[in-house]
């Protein structure tokens, strides 16, 4: 299983990546490897150009703003599950990262090539999607921004042209004290998930839920907000039988379908991981300790 | 026929029986292990095959020009070119016999009518992989599809297509296994249990694939070092299918990174590089990559029975019968002992009134079958357990105590079944002690207080099950191994075998065993296997056999080079035999320091012309035995193991698992143990894992290894393991194989423990593997039905 | 297709700087088995998940063959040969050997390399937290019990004699990108 020949480029700037990109035939970006090369050694995708950003040093970095964090796109994943920042600010983005891959992917994987290769079930588009996150995306011409709903299109295939290149991801901060939680269902540990819910949720001073994002991942071609479950709960005391009672609609879901896990059993999954999914968060809001994770 | 154990070392054991450090480990360690892909020669070239995306079709034509004019490319061989140096194109089949039609192996190329997706058409030679791949890309075959068959049971269909044309059938073998009266047995039934079951497709999937590197290119004699299982059959049908004199063809086994029973087979591939080395008088290479494992390699496990157990009043087995049909693939290329095994191996460790199974071997459009660890004994557990914990639940009594009822006892030992195995032999259970291991299993994972813990879990939402089952292999399989003990002047101690080591250990238990005779350090014995050169003849590794019989061998050899170098020492020192003690590589006269090495006694006896050798004595030292056989050894093993099942996702939880385990004199228990965490780990894979999926079209679907799942360490507890040693009466070393031990009750245990979880389901699994899909499916449809 | 430059890479591989000149598409791992002829790394499936061709770079247990050798350029890279004392075994290698930790030993080298960057950031790891590492590991002889047993009993050893701890090379490394 050798890969085809290629031509290597490895531009040290950010401006020489996207002068490639703007100028070379059938080429695609390399970044942490663990996605496109597989595919590369299997002949899965014919590459003549392979544009390798693992050498430009500005797409590394985690900056704190005003209300969001933003992420350079080649941000590895390890860096994130060993980040402190990220487990007090971003605890749901902290959780998740722990079900990505195993320990030797994480080295390499990056944040932006999970979002690029857009898997239904890759566990960093669904905390982007949660976090209704916005990715900034240059290419030769000038930049733009996206929201990640506008950004996941369909089947792994995001609103990335051919010359474009994910700079960074900017995801807005929840407050201090916010119930967080991300519930999947993998065959083995470091899996992908089958199906995976990812919830945020605070509650007002009289314990209602003032807010809610609930999304799911692995049931269709992109994450899937749950915006009738979530408005659903706006203005409800959390309790158990409540988050039964919403996830009820969830087992006749129209989730994808493939030869080892069909339509139903995703469904049946939705509907008892999101209530998981709820109990955890609404427990985590309850207690200020941000640090508890699975 | 009973032999007894040697004590002719004079003291208890030292060293077998004893948890020696392996002596392969340091530069395995070190990352210098000798694999088949580490070897380099200068000049090699490296091979890829094209293979056949059809289930089923004819090759209309194949064009290479174009790989052909690819800068680094030597050759492009199919079927025509390679005949012109083959005897013939078709594989002899591996275990020769009447029994089979002709025509069932597969072709070193297929010429015409491929049958399986993954059969190698052609194969390219370059100066890399990489541009034989690149070459493959550009060969232009072109094909005719034909009707395929997926499934064994539509394979018997009236109307279903012809797996390969030109076999009259799709159903290759009938054959049944019976004896006693069992429609009388049915007849007079206190109650009758039914059951449809399966078990499905799996592969070995050894970390290491398949590899060959064959070179012509010195005088005119053939090296093919090869991962495999069995060096002397690989060079057997290297000059059968080459033409060439066994005398000029040396196989060598390098380190193998496991074998599992799909490197037990001479392939089409070896047979193939060899004739490319012999065309290009270069060295040719060809090292499979893990997409051609999945769709090449050869694969087991898949079995549809239809069985019914027929009970006495006090629970006892009056009888069993039904039907079982095994999915054989395209092709046959080495016999059917593995549907033999489970047909013959149902009754376990049971007695049994009556028995009758009918069985047809079919053949697929799918890769072939020849057994992988466990070869058909898993299968006939899974059978013969499930059918007995229905029994329990059906007749109301314990699932310990329907066991106990009807296990052979100890008293009853060798018990002789009125089974045959396929010498026409009885299949006899020598020695073991199945209830005292069944009792001492529940008694540590405390099966009494079980109940307890269910009820306490199930008032926290939680569902917990506990289950067990047994398990017997017929180990150590004959008619012999080779084994060779030698002395050289310099004192150096080997051990050479036709046996095979692939991770095992081996080499460190036969050194051990070596070493106890000959009063030295295990570690001071080389142990050589698998290299034709020093070996004459041999069968290899399979079975679980190899520690019976190349140990047996090792064992009666070494005893003569001990009496031999006793007997010579005896007369050079002038001293009694009885006098005489080994050690460290020196015979001594005890009580004093008069003492003669090793190295001079064989040095004496390689002789002085002239002069005469000790009185009585052979030249050398060393000896050479094959220890034959016409029995197995039975081990034995019962597993118990507490599950967690999560009822809204299918999820199932191993919690705890005990394993006992009666493979005889041990050699070296802390192998032995590390041969069941493997087995027992394949069984879990076996259990909730591993599904080789085809699709209707007979495609397969599941060809990477996330698909395709193993289980990793995040899956599997701690194994608890109990050993039991009942001496195997038949072999000097009173020992019994357990490489393939470890696999055979797991599938049934772990069904005892979910069903036991889901009793208010009142769910029976009965076909393997379970996925959470499939159990989230049971558990709804029964919710439904209640 | 496109055409197949070479390019010269430096970098160093087990404490001594190496210049070589590669194919763009030669992997990482055959590029090290073939070329560097250290074939301690092995070829296990070639794509991602048997872990039979860990090695360190920068420190970090990564899968060669999914990184190109041209990514090697001015970095540091670790194979098995390279946590192996120029005489007899390390602490870690030791302890496989005590506990039957290996039996083929084909996934042994790349298992022993994560497990060294295992206990390069934790000193006392647990029973989960190794396996968690193994688990990205295959393994088909040993069943990983003796694994774990093996690397509790390294890291104590570890623990009580820290100047023996890691090969000489290791300690030169910091943390990379």
């Amino acid at each position: 299983m050798k890969s085809a020949a290629f031509t290597h480029h490895s531009p040290k700037t950010l401006q020489e990546a996207l002068v490639l990109l703007g100028q070379c035939e059938n080429a695609k970006v390399l970044a942490g490897g663990q996605s496109l090369m597989p595919m590369m050694n299997y002949r899965l995708v014919g590459v003549d150009h392979l544009i390798d950003i693992n050498g430009i040093d500005e797409l590394n970095s985690i900056t704190q703003g005003a209300g969001f964090i933003e992420f350079g796109s080649m941000v590895r994943q390890y860096t994130i599950a060993q980040s402190d920042l990220i487990r007090e600010r971003l605890p749901l983005m902290y959780e998740a990262i722990q079900y990505v891959g195993h320990m030797q992917t994480r080295n390499r994987g990056t944040l932006g090539g999970s979002l690029c290769h857009f898997d239904p079930s890759a566990e960093m588009a669904l905390v982007a999607y949660s976090y209704d996150a916005e990715l900034v995306v240059r290419n030769a011409r000038g930049s733009r921004i996206l929201s990640m709903s506008d950004f996941g299109r369909d089947f792994m295939t995001t609103a990335l042209e051919s010359d474009d290149l994910l700079i960074a991801v900017r995801i807005p901060l929840w407050p201090k004290d916010h119930g967080y939680s991300f519930v999947e269902f993998a065959r083995r540990h470091g899996d992908f998930a089958i199906v995976s819910v990812a919830t945020l949720m605070t509650l007002d001073p009289q314990g209602l839920m003032d807010r809610v994002s609930i999304h799911l991942g692995g049931v269709g071609a992109t994450p899937q907000k749950l915006l009738d479950i979530e408005q659903e709960l706006l203005g409800q005391k959390p309790s158990h039988d409540l988050f039964v009672k919403v996830a009820e609609v969830l087992s006749s879901l129209d989730a994808l379908s493939d030869k080892l896990y069909p339509s139903w059993y995703r469904a049946r999954l939705a509907q008892s991981l999101v209530v998981r999914s709820l109990a955890l968060a609404h427990e985590r809001c309850s207690t200020s300790d941000q640090v508890k994770h699975h | 026929m009973a032999i007894e154990y040697d004590h002719s070392v004079g003291h208890e054991p030292r060293v077998i029986g004893a948890r020696s450090p392996r002596v392969e480990d340091p530069s395995l360690l070190k990352g210098q292990g000798c694999f088949l892909d580490d070897i380099q020669l200068p000049g090699t070239l490296h091979a890829a095959f094209v293979r056949s995306p059809h289930a089923h079709a004819h090759m209309v034509s194949i064009d290479a020009t174009q790989a052909l004019k690819l800068p680094g490319v030597h050759a492009v061989y199919t079927a025509k070119e390679l005949e012109s140096v083959l005897v013939k194109l078709r594989m002899p089949l591996g275990f020769p016999t009447t029994a089979l039609p002709q025509n069932i192996t597969p072709f070193v190329l297929c010429p015409k009518e491929v049958c399986f997706v993954g059969e190698a058409v052609a194969v390219v030679v370059a100066t890399s992989r990489h541009i034989a791949e690149d070459a493959a890309e550009l060969i232009a075959v072109e094909y005719e599809p034909l009707p395929m068959v997926h499934d064994c049971r539509q394979a018997l269909e009236a109307n279903a297509p012809a797996v390969r044309l030109e076999s009259p059938s799709n159903e290759l073998n009938h054959f049944k296994v019976a004896y006693g009266d069992v429609d009388a047995a049915f007849s007079q039934a206190h109650r009758v249990v039914q059951a449809s079951l399966s078990t499905h497709r799996g592969a070995a999937h050894p970390i290491e694939g398949r590899g060959v590197m064959a070179d012509f290119s010195v005088r005119s004699e053939l090296t093919v070092w090869s991962s495999t299982q069995m060096s002397h059959d690989l060079r057997q049908m290297l000059c059968e299918l080459l033409g060439l004199n066994e005398d000029r063809v040396r196989v060598i086994a390098p380190d193998v990174g496991g074998g599992f029973g799909c490197k037990f087979l001479v392939y089409p591939e070896e047979i193939a590089i060899a004739a490319c080395a012999k065309l290009l008088g270069q060295p040719v290479k060809w090292v499979e990559d893990r997409s051609e494992h999945f769709v090449s390699a050869i694969q087991e496990r898949e079995q549809f029975w239809d069985v019914e157990m027929a009970l006495g009043p006090q629970a006892e087995i009056l009888g069993i019968r039904g039907q079982m049909l095994h999915d054989q693939g395209a092709y046959t290329p080495q016999g059917i002992n593995c549907p033999y095994n489970a047909a013959t191996g149902v009754t376990g460790p049971y007695k049994v009134g009556a028995y009758h199974l009918e069985v047809s071997v079919v053949q697929t459009n799918k890769v072939p079958t020849i057994p992988v660890r466990g070869a058909g004994y898993p299968e006939a557990a899974f059978v013969m357990e499930r059918l007995l914990d229905l029994a329990s639940v059906e007749l109301g009594i314990g699932r310990e105590q329907i066991r106990a009822r009807n296990l052979v006892s100890k008293a009853q030992m060798p018990y002789e079944k009125q089974i045959k195995n396929r010498a026409g032999a009885p299949i006899i259970l020598d020695s073991g002690d199945y209830l005292h291991c069944q009792e001492m299993v529940l008694k540590h994972i405390d099966f009494e207080g079980f109940k307890a813990r269910q009820l306490a879990a199930k008032g926290q939402g939680r569902y917990i099950g506990l289950g067990f089952a047994h398990g017997v292999k017929g180990t150590g399989r004959g008619p012999f191994e080779s084994g060779t003990v030698k002395v050289s002047p310099a004192g150096l101690v080997s051990v050479y075998t036709g046996a095979l080591a692939m991770g095992q250990g081996l080499k460190t238990a036969l050194a051990q065993i070596c070493a106890e005779q000959l009063g030295v350090s295990a570690s001071d014995v080389e142990v050589v296997c698998g290299d034709t050169r020093f070996v004459t003849m041999g069968l290899g590794g399979f079975a679980s056999r190899q520690t019976v019989t190349a140990g047996s061998s090792v064992h009666l050899a070494a005893i003569q080079v001990r009496k031999k170098a006793l007997k010579v020492a005896s007369q050079i020192l002038e001293a009694s035999e009885d006098d005489l003690e080994l050690w460290d590589g020196f015979v001594k006269v005890k009580g004093t320091d008069k003492q003669l090495s090793l190295g001079d006694i064989s040095r004496k006896l390689r002789g002085v012309p002239g002069y005469a050798l000790p009185l009585g004595v052979e030249a050398g030292l060393e000896y050479s035995e094959h220890w034959q056989t016409e029995v197995l050894a039975y081990s034995h093993s019962f597993h118990a193991c507490e599950v967690e099942v999560d009822v809204q996702t299918g999820g199932v939880k191993l919690l705890r698992y005990v394993a006992s385990q009666d493979s005889g004199k041990l050699i070296n228990p802390m192998i032995v143990e590390g041969q069941l965490h493997g087995g027992i780990t394949h069984g879990i894979g076996n259990a909730l894992f591993e599904f080789m999926g085809y699709d209707e079209q007979a495609q397969p679907f599941t060809t990477t290894f996330a698909d395709y799942l193993l289980p990793t360490a995040t899956e599997i507890p701690d194994f608890e393991i109990l050993f039991h040693e009942s001496p195997a009466p038949f072999n000097p070393l009173g020992v019994k194989g357990v490489g393939e031990s470890g696999t055979v009750p797991v599938v049934a245990t772990i069904f005892s423990a979910i069903d036991d979880a889901l009793r208010d389901w009142n769910i029976h699994l009965k076909h393997a593997p379970v996925s959470p899909v499939k159990l989230l499916e049971e558990i709804l449809n029964q919710e439904t039905v209640s | 297709m496109s055409s197949n430059p070479v390019k010269t890479i430096a970098f160093n591989l087990n404490g001594q700087n190496v210049q070589e000149d590669i194919q763009s598409r030669l992997n990482l791992a055959d590029f090290l088995r073939q070329q560097c002829h250290l074939t301690g790394t092995h070829v296990g499936c070639e794509h991602g998940v048997c872990g039979a061709c860990t090695v360190l770079v920068e420190g970090r247990a990564v899968r060669a063959c999914l990184m190109l050798a041209v990514q090697v350029d001015q970095k540091n890279v670790i194979t098995v040969e390279g946590i192996t004392p120029e005489r007899g075994l390390s602490i870690l290698q030791e302890s496989f050997w005590s506990e039957h930790g290996l039996q083929c030993g084909f996934c042994t080298p790349g298992v022993l390399i994560s497990l060294t960057q295992l206990l390069k950031d934790h000193a006392s790891p647990s029973p989960e937290q190794i396996r968690d590492v193994l688990s990205g590991h295959l393994c088909r002889c040993t069943g990983y019990q003796n694994m774990v047993k093996a690397c509790m009993v390294a890291a104590k050893r570890m623990r009580d004699e820290p100047s023996n701890a890691l090969a000489p090379v290791l300690h030169e490394v910091k943390d990379g990108h």
